[in-house]
């Protein structure tokens, strides 16, 4: 396909890209904490001060009032997008069409979480009155990996992904991970590792759940033109998407693929004018193991069905065809929560050609995160240059 | 460490049909008048076609296995079933919806995708909640 862009406007860039200093465990940081350490990271990495801010965006908790006013700033154009982990790469959606308004001309999205010590971290709570308070509470769900995870079975007796398959998800970022020193978990694992690990959700093990870790980091996006001028190479943001699906998993419409994703994807890449064929490096949000498997078969990667084989025959780990998630993921990495803001770190580390486990100047990432249960989408075509 | 006990639900003014429907062991559950379209959950407009021409009715109570998770972590007030499987069902009708297996043993060699089940009703509290039982072939 080579269908010319649509959505033709004034190019955007990340101009700065930072994480906290750590990630992992730090009860010595509250929530809001790790927003302002990224935010301060972030803005220095762009060589910019927090005077040059007027646009600011983060999930409602703590949400863009309190981050702003922590930071000092009062912006004209603020976002509180907040629908999961993938929050992040809207707002960097949001942000590209508030630049090209004239809303703003540069946009922090900062994301802290005390995901693992819980520091000034806003309480877990389900509504009992709300559709998900009704109808799934009761069974006796309990947060994602009783939830997240219930499509799957349904995928494996349709498709024939093998628990061998699936264990090899985390085998392979887990090679990744061995590359990255911030990694939380970096040591070799094999599927028999995997398989042998605890059973938190029959079919999931342990090793096949993402870890649960405090940290933060930010972005800076402002025009391709003023980010030409600053200190970090600029990354363009070629083509963005967003869609949602549902809010409870039982009314996922197909348990076997994730329409949101391919929506998402779909629209992303139609305006960055790309293919699957144009994409050196993948980042596909990885709550669980089987995260991945959806995300390749609903951005194109493979077909339906393939998505575990394609894995498990080595191609998206080091030396493979489509290196993904090389960070090491949700699964090694860190996952605070709301993931998504690593994801879109590591494309941005690899188009700088600063990550720890560099690719061979990659031109182009994408970046897919996940928000919710299945809920909602943000994909993010990244590029090293302009379209 | 006091025992926790589970959720209940709280219906609200457009699912108060659907409980008092459990209460009287019925699962009712609604349809669109227009494009003939069953749904749950419950709320007053068909989501295939948007039509405020809704109903209630009786649904069979019949539905199959579509997937589920055996939960080794238990939520608070389960901790004397764990594990325990957490299901998806696909109603006869056609409409999904999450709920317990009772009367069958969580685990994988029990728990069949595509296995028939039919309704049952548990008391929680004020609230009548549907779990699924499974059914022999053909009957209900």
């Amino acid at each position: 396909m080579t269908s010319a862009a649509t959505g033709a406007g004034v190019g955007v860039a990340i101009a700065g890209a930072a994480e906290t200093d750590e990630v992992g465990r730090l009860p010595g940081h509250s929530t809001l904490a790790l927003h302002v350490e990224g935010a301060l990271n972030a803005v220095a990495d762009a060589g910019l001060s927090l005077k040059d801010i007027d646009g600011i965006a983060t999930v409602a908790a703590p949400g863009p009032v309190q981050v702003a006013h922590a930071l000092g700033i009062q912006p004209d154009w603020m976002d509180g997008t907040g629908v999961g982990g993938t929050s992040f790469l809207l707002h960097v959606r949001h942000a590209v069409a508030a630049i090209r308004a004239g809303y703003a001309t540069t946009v922090l999205i900062t994301h802290g979480e005390s995901g693992r010590s819980r520091v000034g971290a806003p309480p877990y709570r389900t509504d009992p009155a709300s559709p998900l308070g009704q109808f799934e509470a009761p069974y006796g769900t309990l947060g994602p990996t009783t939830t997240f995870t219930i499509p799957l079975l349904r995928y494996m007796k349709d498709y024939g992904l093998t628990h061998e398959q699936l264990a090899y998800v985390a085998v392979a970022q887990r090679q990744w991970a061995a590359k990255n020193p911030r990694a939380m978990f970096r040591d070799i694992i094999s599927v028999e590792d995997v398989l042998a690990s605890r059973m938190v959700a029959y079919p999931f093990h342990l090793l096949e759940c993402c870890l649960v870790t405090d940290g933060g980091g930010a972005l800076v996006v402002t025009t391709a033109e003023r980010a030409a001028d600053l200190a970090r190479p600029p990354v363009h943001v070629l083509g963005t998407g967003e869609a949602s699906e549902t809010p409870m998993i039982s009314q996922m419409p197909d348990f076997t693929e994730s329409g949101m994703f391919r929506r998402a994807g779909r629209k992303a890449f139609a305006e960055a004018g790309i293919t699957t064929d144009d994409v050196d490096h993948l980042m596909v949000y990885d709550a669980f193991a089987h995260v991945p498997i959806y995300g390749l078969e609903a951005l194109g990667f493979v077909g339906k069905g393939e998505g575990g084989p394609f894995i498990a025959e080595g191609n998206t780990e080091p030396g493979g065809v489509l290196p993904l998630n090389t960070n090491g993921g949700g699964l090694s990495y860190t996952h605070t929560g709301m993931y998504g803001m690593f994801a879109i770190q590591e494309g941005v580390r690899q188009l700088r050609g600063e990550a720890a486990a560099q690719l061979d100047a990659p031109e182009i990432s994408v970046v897919l995160g996940n928000g919710g249960m299945f809920a909602a989408c943000g994909v993010l075509v990244l590029g090293r240059h302009p379209k | 460490m006091a025992t926790r006990s589970k959720a209940v639900p709280v219906p609200t003014p457009e699912t108060r049909p659907y409980w008092d429907g459990c209460a009287a062991g019925e699962l009712r559950i609604q349809r669109c008048t227009d494009c003939g379209e069953a749904y749950f959950y419950p709320r007053p407009l068909c989501p295939s076609c948007g039509s405020r021409a809704v109903e209630w009715f009786t649904a069979s109570g019949r539905a199959t296995l579509y997937s589920y998770v055996i939960n080794h972590r238990p939520a608070p007030g389960f901790e004397e079933e764990a594990p325990y499987a957490i299901a998806v069902v696909q109603l006869a009708e056609g409409p999904r919806m999450m709920t317990n297996l009772v009367g069958v043993p969580a685990t994988p060699e029990d728990l069949v995708l595509d296995m028939p089940l039919r309704v049952a009703f548990e008391q929680r509290g004020e609230i009548t909640l549907p779990v699924f039982t499974p059914a022999e072939e053909g009957r209900s």
